[in-house]
């Protein structure tokens, strides 16, 4: 077991710093690829917090979808392969909601600013009366 | 401080100043632009007398390397004065480089003043005006586009839809990680693709917002960036325009995040283009995202090979922006 802060906590720390140190206090190019670098770790952080539940309910959807067990690469590669084959109804419900919450959940890390992305968070919430 | 690149540059363009503009006896001010992957762009301002005229250099990086899907910057320039006969707002181009002139292959071009920036086009105060105008005048420029002679130009790539479609799923497939959606878009597009089509027209291939010059009070100034042009079917151009990736947040607007398809096509016939079939329309909207997508995917191949930049890195993983996309067109 590794000790205390987490990675996430850490690359959290120096985006932090890429932002509001090395991108305000340089300029031009230098300060835009500080941003850059900024928002490359954000990302990567978000995938360090959320990929583990994400993954995990992506290969128990997988599995139950194409009746087999396997690393989450293999399963993915055997969608891909059953779908170009035609081996899949492409308008099964169960696969479109698989695709469905598959891309949600990496838009959560690559890009959660994404007009589409809000527009479709927007349409799945729960309606308030 | 000029670097032996900018000394050489200088050195080369003030001895064909005077093959730029009548008068002119040298160039100031050379500063680079950007340097992309596959061209460099440099601007300067041309002296004369009595005058200083801003003017850009486009030319292949070290002068010579040009990529392989690239049309040349001889046959961009040709079709940027092919293009501004036919009138579609183009650049002026003073001068072509010669072997002679030592500085490898590329074209002096007028600097349009304006806005390129998609996002600012999109959703700024200072285009509030202009927007609604866009689609249409989009429209009307890209019929005159479609009026140039493909038998002018027997060099450029001719592609039938189903052959582009194919070409991406190649590379879609070498890039060996699996994306089940791109999957289901390829069946898609199998699906609902277009025949041959009878009349291949000259095609510009990257006709956005963000290769538009625009001006606040008069709209598009210049057709830019004409280095993927090819000969194809010309829905493919408005279709590309409508693409989601060029939205810049605006979903509301489809067209370019300023316009709505309707302005674009009635434009696009009033200005004697064909008729726009809708569901021809849309097939290269979802071929515009698919494309878009596999080309930000095939961007980790680069990432981890000549380009290690972050910013490389990830635009790789802007990929997942056009499956969200490809979703909401296919699977909605």
């Amino acid at each position: 077991m590794q000790d205390r802060p987490t990675p996430s906590e850490v690359i959290g720390a120096v985006a932090a710093f890429l932002k509001t140190t090395v991108a305000a206090q340089t300029a031009g190019a230098t300060s835009f690829q500080a941003r850059v670098a900024a928002n490359a770790l954000e990302m990567m952080k978000r995938e360090l917090d959320l990929s583990p539940a994400e993954d995990a309910a992506e290969r128990d959807r997988l599995k139950a979808l194409l009746g087999m067990d396997g690393s989450l690469f293999d399963l993915n590669a055997e969608l891909s392969r059953r779908i170009a084959a035609g081996e899949i109804e492409t308008s099964s419900p169960a696969l479109i909601d698989h695709l469905w919450a598959t891309t949600m959940a990496k838009l959560a890390v690559d890009q959660p600013t994404y007009a589409s992305y809000r527009a479709e968070l927007a349409r799945r919430a729960p309606q308030e009366d | 401080m000029a670097g032996p690149v900018e000394s050489e540059l200088e050195g080369g363009l003030n001895a064909i100043a005077s093959k730029m503009g009548a008068g002119a006896t040298g160039i100031a001010d050379l500063r680079r632009m950007t340097a992309g992957a596959t061209q460099e762009v440099w601007r300067f301002e041309l002296v004369a007398a009595e005058t200083r005229t801003p003017l850009i250099l486009r030319r292949a990086p070290g002068g010579t390397r040009v990529s392989d899907t690239a049309v040349g910057l001889e046959t961009e320039a040709e079709l940027i004065l092919a293009a501004d006969k036919v009138g579609v707002p183009v650049p002026a181009v003073p001068y072509v480089l010669q072997p002679g002139d030592g500085l490898g292959h590329g074209f002096i071009m007028g600097f349009v003043e304006g806005e390129t920036l998609g996002g600012r086009i999109a959703r700024g105060d200072a285009f509030a005006a202009i927007r609604p105008k866009l689609a249409r005048q989009c429209g009307e420029i890209l019929a005159r586009l479609h009026t140039l002679d493909p038998d002018a130009f027997p060099r450029l790539r001719r592609s039938t839809p189903r052959e582009l479609v194919e070409q991406y799923r190649q590379t879609y497939r070498a890039s060996g990680w699996p994306r089940p959606v791109f999957d289901l878009t390829f069946r898609w597009l199998d699906e609902h693709c277009p025949p041959d089509p009878t009349v291949m027209k000259l095609v510009h291939g990257d006709f956005r917002n963000g290769n538009l010059m625009i001006g606040p009070d008069d709209g598009v100034r210049a057709v830019l960036d004409w280095e993927i042009a090819h000969v194809g079917d010309p829905m493919e151009d408005l279709g590309w325009l409508c693409t989601a990736c060029w939205r810049f947040g605006a979903l509301d607007r489809p067209v370019g995040g300023f316009g709505d398809r309707e302005d674009l096509w009635d434009g696009y016939e009033a200005a004697g283009g064909v008729p726009v079939d809708r569901a021809h329309a849309l097939f290269w909207e979802v071929f515009g995202s698919m494309r878009w997508g596999v080309m930000c995917a095939s961007m980790t191949a680069a990432f981890r090979g000549a380009d290690p930049s972050v910013e490389r890195g990830v635009i790789a993983r802007r990929s997942s922006e056009n499956e969200i996309d490809l979703l909401r067109l296919i699977a909605s």
